[in-house]
């Protein structure tokens, strides 16, 4: 009679202990939930998805987003109402944080497009285009596209809605970052079709699996970009 | 008819004339009560405290704009105000004001020129202020750096966007006269009722308003719909009145934005949590202090309908409580715990939550859709925050949640419905 007693009382405890172990902790991965809830889980985003993944970028790529927010340099509202009221010592935790992640790329969606708009988007991306006097991609975003830390974003792994997106910002002007803004004067330069064969190429393209950011640039980058000054700034 | 009319006038006209014969004098002159905060005797020091504690800047600057040099939008039923320069910029800003010019502006609510201010800017509270401290905020203003930035015209909906009408606003609505100090009360008392009512202005939003934006004259701040939140009461303990907090708590509260004791819980969001990271934090804790005495003191005044014995237990239709409590485990279960008891301090509990219990249910609707985290602040650096939920749940599926939450665990308000989740969809975050 007793022991049907005592093994529901164990199981109850059993069940607890699990729900304990379910609960939330006092943890920098409880800290981040309203960021995952868009940008993913680990924030890895999708593929699909507008909101970008954030995992594994330089940490002083993120730190300078989150400013930008703070100080109206880049208009997402729902952003700068999370990052509004925090200190600088806790916008760059949560920076870290996210750099600090390395969690797998999905596969690159395949281009619906003609070759000659890739072929363009390549050679802007490695070539740059002389007569426009616009320097290639990877002269600072990295050889292979991965990002330079601690503030030169990867350019792979995002979606094209996003870059597209990102780009179009800056020729107008609604995307700002840290002066001198060097990506405003790199994408006055470029003709509409020409930011579009770029997205479309970087969005083809598969991720390394060891995309971790370049330490250093392996030649100075040809424009001045106070993010990258900024980035660099301890809090 | 036309007797009637002018019968009718007449009496206006004997109304008019007897409110104007027994309005409160103007009282402008007299101190204000003592602070015990050490404050200097510099003028522009003690001016810049002040200037931190009145919140002036969040107002009077746009996001990424220079400090003071105005244009921040403030969205209000009339339209939407723009806030003015007041850096020392002779043509953009006050350069040209002098102390006097200034103390007109806070106290009688009208501009150098005789211009007659909206209330938006709340002269309705500074008026309180003492003519000393106002010399001092004048004198702390002078010394920022000058910003160019010219005024933008306020875009108001008619009739409001005639100031002509603002004399019959103030007519009916606003009598100058500084604090008053109440000798039935303590020196920190009226201390604390100087700066609540006056500088600290909290009852421009926790004040109850008519159509027309005028205070109800009621007994304290009863709540007050603005800037797209609920603005609790400070006068009902079943909102966010303090009365049966002790005053260590209320000062916690207001330093940090945040506090989870065995005796009291609550979190800031929406605009107050902008008012404890750009001000509240900042201030003097003997000042925080006296505040803190000042509410808690204020008198009880529950709303009939929100007294205990009034409640209505509501019964939610099966379909709708089977969806909420499925939605609920889904997606708030894991931090919130299966029965709204809270995991703290990573989450609040729901069960018996002033927050979640209050008529007006906008301030936990808008915290499912956008979220956020309390004020960084240096009594709580690293806050933890609450997901959006405005691009995975549609208004329905959080009205369900919400009913679900607002009827369970001994909770009892009043269940919502789709269109009220949708009402504060798009409208500008705070």
């Amino acid at each position: 009679m007793k022991s049907p007693v005592v093994l529901l009382l164990l199981l109850a405890a059993l069940a607890r202990a699990a729900c304990a172990a379910d609960a939330p902790q006092d943890s920098i991965e409880q800290r981040v939930k309203p960021c995952t809830s868009c940008h993913g889980n680990e924030g890895r985003a999708t593929r699909e998805g507008y909101f970008p993944r954030i995992a594994g970028k330089p940490s002083g790529y993120l730190f300078n987003q989150l400013l930008n927010f703070r100080a109206g340099r880049r208009h997402f509202p729902i952003m700068t109402y999370m990052a509004q009221l925090q200190t600088d010592t806790y916008l760059r935790e949560l920076a870290d944080y996210f750099a600090g992640l390395r969690v797998p790329y999905a596969p690159p969606n395949p281009p619906n497009t003609t070759a000659a708009v890739l072929d363009r988007g390549q050679q802007l991306v490695k070539e740059g285009d002389q007569a426009l006097n616009v320097p290639a991609c990877n002269a600072c975003h990295g050889r292979r596209l991965v990002g330079v830390a601690p503030a030169v974003p990867g350019l792979l792994g995002v979606s094209q809605d996003y870059l597209t997106a990102q780009l179009g910002a800056w020729r107008t002007g609604i995307r700002a970052a840290a002066a001198p803004d060097c990506m405003h004067e790199l994408v006055q330069r470029m003709r509409p079709d020409d930011l579009n064969a770029a997205t479309t190429w970087l969005a083809s393209q598969a991720v390394p699996d060891d995309a971790q950011p370049e330490t250093a640039f392996e030649n100075p980058p040809p424009l001045e970009c106070g993010s990258i000054e900024q980035g660099s700034r301890a809090p | 008819m036309k007797k009637v009319l002018g019968v009718g006038a007449l009496l206006i006209l004997v109304v008019l004339i007897g409110v104007y014969w027994f309005r409160a004098p103007d009282r402008q002159t007299g101190d204000a009560p003592v602070s015990t905060a050490a404050s200097s005797e510099d003028p522009v020091a003690r001016g810049r405290e002040l200037v931190v504690l009145g919140d002036c800047k969040s107002c009077h600057t746009a996001r990424g704009g220079a400090a003071f040099a105005g244009g921040r939008p403030i969205p209000t039923p009339f339209g939407t105000f723009y806030s003015p320069n007041i850096t020392p910029d002779a043509e953009a800003g006050l350069g040209g004001w002098n102390a006097t010019d200034f103390w007109h502006a806070l106290h009688n609510g009208y501009s150098k020129d005789g211009t007659l201010l909206y209330p938006t800017f709340p002269y309705t509270n500074y008026t309180r202020i003492s003519r000393s401290d106002s010399d001092a905020i004048y004198a702390y203003l002078r010394t920022i750096p000058a910003a160019a930035r010219a005024n933008r015209r306020h875009e108001l909906k008619f009739p409001y966007n005639h100031r002509s009408l603002l004399a019959a606003w103030r007519w009916l609505y606003f009598r100058p006269g500084v604090y008053e100090p109440d000798a039935t009360h303590d020196a920190e008392w009226n201390r604390g009722a100087y700066l609540v009512q006056g500088l600290a202005h909290c009852s421009a939003c926790h004040e109850t308003r008519n159509a027309l934006g005028g205070a109800q004259a009621q007994a304290g701040p009863s709540g007050g719909l603005v800037l797209d939140w609920y603005a609790p009461s400070l006068t009902s303990p079943l909102e966010a009145g303090l009365q049966n907090w002790s005053t260590s708590d209320i000062l916690m509260l207001l330093k940090t934005g945040w506090i989870s004791s065995a005796t009291a819980k609550a979190s800031t969001v929406g605009p107050m949590a902008e008012v404890v990271g750009e001000s509240l934090q900042y201030v003097p804790e003997p000042e925080l202090h006296a505040m803190a005495v000042y509410l808690k003191a204020l008198p009880t005044n529950t709303p009939p309908g929100d007294s205990e014995a009034a409640k209505v237990k509501y019964e939610l239709p099966p379909p709708v409580l089977a969806a909420g409590k499925d939605l609920y485990e889904k997606h708030c279960a894991d931090c919130h715990g299966r029965d709204g008891e809270g995991h703290e301090p990573q989450a609040p509990p729901l069960a018996g939550n002033r927050a979640v219990n209050m008529t007006a249910a906008v301030n936990p609707i808008r915290m499912i859709l956008f979220g956020g985290y309390s004020p960084g602040t240096a009594g709580n650096p690293r806050p933890f925050g609450m997901p959006p939920y405005s691009l995975t749940l549609s208004d329905e599926e959080i009205a369900e949640i919400l009913d679900y939450i607002r009827t369970s665990w001994g909770n009892a308000a009043a269940p919502i419905v789709g269109e009220d989740v949708s009402a504060n969809r798009g409208s500008p975050l705070w």
